[in-house]
């Protein structure tokens, strides 16, 4: 079976392909670029198409499926009519599936569950990444508002950090927040 | 408590009364608290909208009609309880062409463009080069307009000329390259294409038809009937969003709401020409004023005129190759959904037609029409080459086209 993955972030295709290189006799092509999309499908011949939902050359594409090649070989979009649970769970993730008809269900099930997965997997990813971004910037904001206290109040560091605590405990709050607010009004305090 | 509804939307001057309605707190002042959602092609809002991701969405009015009679994939009813505006739409051709075709320092009248165009397409032809048109999707007024224009010339579609669909971000690009000769796509994609270089352009598609339906609030039937009262809601906050876009003393502060990242993410200036009904035909040519270009407010534009519905159908059978189905057109003209437009108003100062449908193209000058609430004249609203629809007589209209 001939699997085209249109992706125009190389890193998850990359990470789509590996997933469903699991797959036994399944012939993978991959492509990134938007110029000269039509063609290059052409050439592969697919017998589906995965594509991430938000990809803007959808239209081109159901456009190309739709007249070009009506003739030949129709194309059911988003698999079976009946599998809506599994059409569901692609689109959820950000899948988008162009499916040749005349393919079982039953072998279309797996590759995109497959997909799926994958696509969690890099989404999973770019979550994870942005949370160490969020924690490295919250240090940052700890450590200087336990400069304004050690400055302004003339205490020792571990002091300003205990202190940077306490205001947390006592208001439920998380001690990035409390050291927030203080870089915030020493701000408006024009102390900058 | 305010109830949220999610919109989806392309990045297009059209776009223009959710968002608005959202800005200004239109839709807050109704009780419901509006969530945007960008996408970047038609299938991504389609899908959004039958998957649930979104409530509502900003739609080429022809898709939300194809998506309920199941063309291109598995039938889902949507229906239509607003029209987000009329027109709006250009064609611009690359530069060489468009001088060829539109005279010196103006747009030309449709008929006189289309005669010129007639024998560049027929020598193209010959030549083994067919003409290449992009447009916005398959199932877009921009492709029925574009067709309607051309074949009215007597340039055959997908005979003398090719026409493929390129998405409105990539028109000026696909100018550029030679893709294509020519797009109909909407503000501000012309413009940019203008201030790149990349084409000129040579007719508004409000030539074409003075008064086209354009891009719909569509909801799926099932969600709309789920959250009425929300949808009633919106709709009174969007025709106040279209009273505040139309008003020029906003202009320039809609222009840059619009041209922020998370909407348009453009030229406030671009945009603002397109809200002015103002448009730079030639990267060094003059800002022509083209009254109505966009028509999103007066005369009851934002109603849903079954007859638009039952056009948009007409122009479907007409270049889909199925024949006319009598049970497929109702199923059709029920997309439009003129009750529920009506049950929104009803009670406020917006004017509500006493008829739900209309001669289509009949009006040649100024009409007073016969109203529910309010009064309405109707400007002149016909068709370039004269044709009238009359939706008593759709088959015989539908053999009568060229």
């Amino acid at each position: 079976m001939r699997i085209a993955i249109i992706d125009e972030s190389a890193a998850r295709a990359s990470i789509i392909q590996e997933g469903i290189a699991a797959l036994d006799d399944c012939e993978l092509f991959v492509i990134t670029e938007r110029r000269g999309l039509l063609a290059r499908i052409g050439e592969i011949d697919p017998d589906i198409v995965l594509m991430n939902l938000g990809n803007p050359s959808r239209d081109v594409l159901e456009e190309y499926f739709a007249v070009s090649r009506a003739l030949q070989r129709p194309i059911a979009m988003f698999v079976d009519e009946s599998d809506d649970e599994s059409i569901v769970a692609s689109v959820d993730a950000g899948v988008s599936s162009y499916v040749v008809d005349g393919l079982a269900a039953g072998r279309i099930r797996p590759i995109l569950d497959l997909a799926v997965t994958r696509f969690n997997a890099f989404s999973r990813l770019q979550n994870d990444l942005a949370e160490a971004k969020g924690k490295l910037a919250e240090r940052e904001t700890i450590d200087k508002a336990k400069r304004i206290l050690m400055d302004s109040r003339g205490l020792p560091e571990p002091k300003a950090y205990a202190e940077l605590r306490k205001a947390a405990m006592n208001q439920g709050k998380r001690i990035a927040d409390i050291a927030e607010a203080i870089v915030t009004a020493h701000n408006l305090m024009g102390n900058v | 408590m305010s109830t949220e509804l999610t919109i989806g939307f392309l990045p297009l001057v059209d776009a223009c009364l959710p968002i608005l309605a959202h800005e200004h707190g239109f839709a807050e002042e109704e009780g419901v608290s509006l969530r945007l959602v960008k996408d970047m092609s038609w299938a991504t809002v389609l899908d959004r909208l039958l998957y649930g991701h979104s409530d509502a969405a900003h739609l080429v009015a022809p898709l939300a009609i194809a998506a309920t009679l199941g063309r291109g994939r598995p039938a889902q009813p949507l229906s239509v309880p607003f029209v987000l505006g009329l027109n709006g739409n250009a064609i611009t051709l690359r530069p060489e062409l468009a001088r060829q075709v539109r005279p010196e320092g103006g747009m030309g009248t449709p008929a006189e463009t289309g005669a010129a165009l007639k024998a560049i397409a027929e020598e193209r032809s010959k030549a083994g080069r067919p003409l290449t048109f992009g447009v916005v999707h398959r199932y877009s007024s921009h492709n029925y307009m574009l067709r309607y224009w051309l074949a009215a010339c007597g340039i055959r579609p997908d005979h003398d000329v090719d026409i493929s669909t390129v998405p409105p971000p990539f028109c000026a690009d696909a100018l550029k390259q030679g893709e294509v000769d020519g797009i109909c796509v909407g503000e501000p994609w012309n413009s940019v294409a203008v201030e790149q270089g990349a084409g000129e352009i040579v007719l508004s598609t409000a030539q074409i038809w003075r008064r086209g339906v354009e891009k719909v609030l569509a909801l799926r039937e099932s969600v709309l009937a789920e959250k009425r009262d929300s949808v009633e809601r919106l709709i009174r906050a969007l025709c106040k969003a279209g009273a505040h876009f139309v008003d020029p003393a906003n202009w320039d502060a809609n222009a840059v709401i619009l041209a922020r990242p998370e909407y348009l993410d453009g030229s406030a200036e671009l945009i603002r020409h397109a809200i002015s009904d103002q448009l730079l035909i030639a990267r060094d040519g003059p800002l022509v004023h083209y009254p109505d270009f966009m028509f999103q407010h007066r005369e009851a534009a934002n109603f849903p005129w079954v007859s638009q519905a039952e056009w948009l159908y007409t122009q479907m059978v007409r270049w889909g190759g199925t024949p006319f189905d009598a049970e497929e057109c109702r199923k059709a003209a029920g997309v439009f959904r003129p009750d529920i437009y009506r049950s929104a108003l009803l009670g406020t100062g917006a004017p509500l037609p006493g008829a739900s449908s209309k001669v289509e193209g009949s009006l040649a000058s100024a009409t007073v029409v016969g109203t529910q609430q309010g009064s309405m004249t109707l400007e002149k609203n016909t068709f370039f080459d004269g044709m009238v629809f009359d939706p008593n007589d759709i088959e015989g209209y539908i053999s009568r086209l060229p």
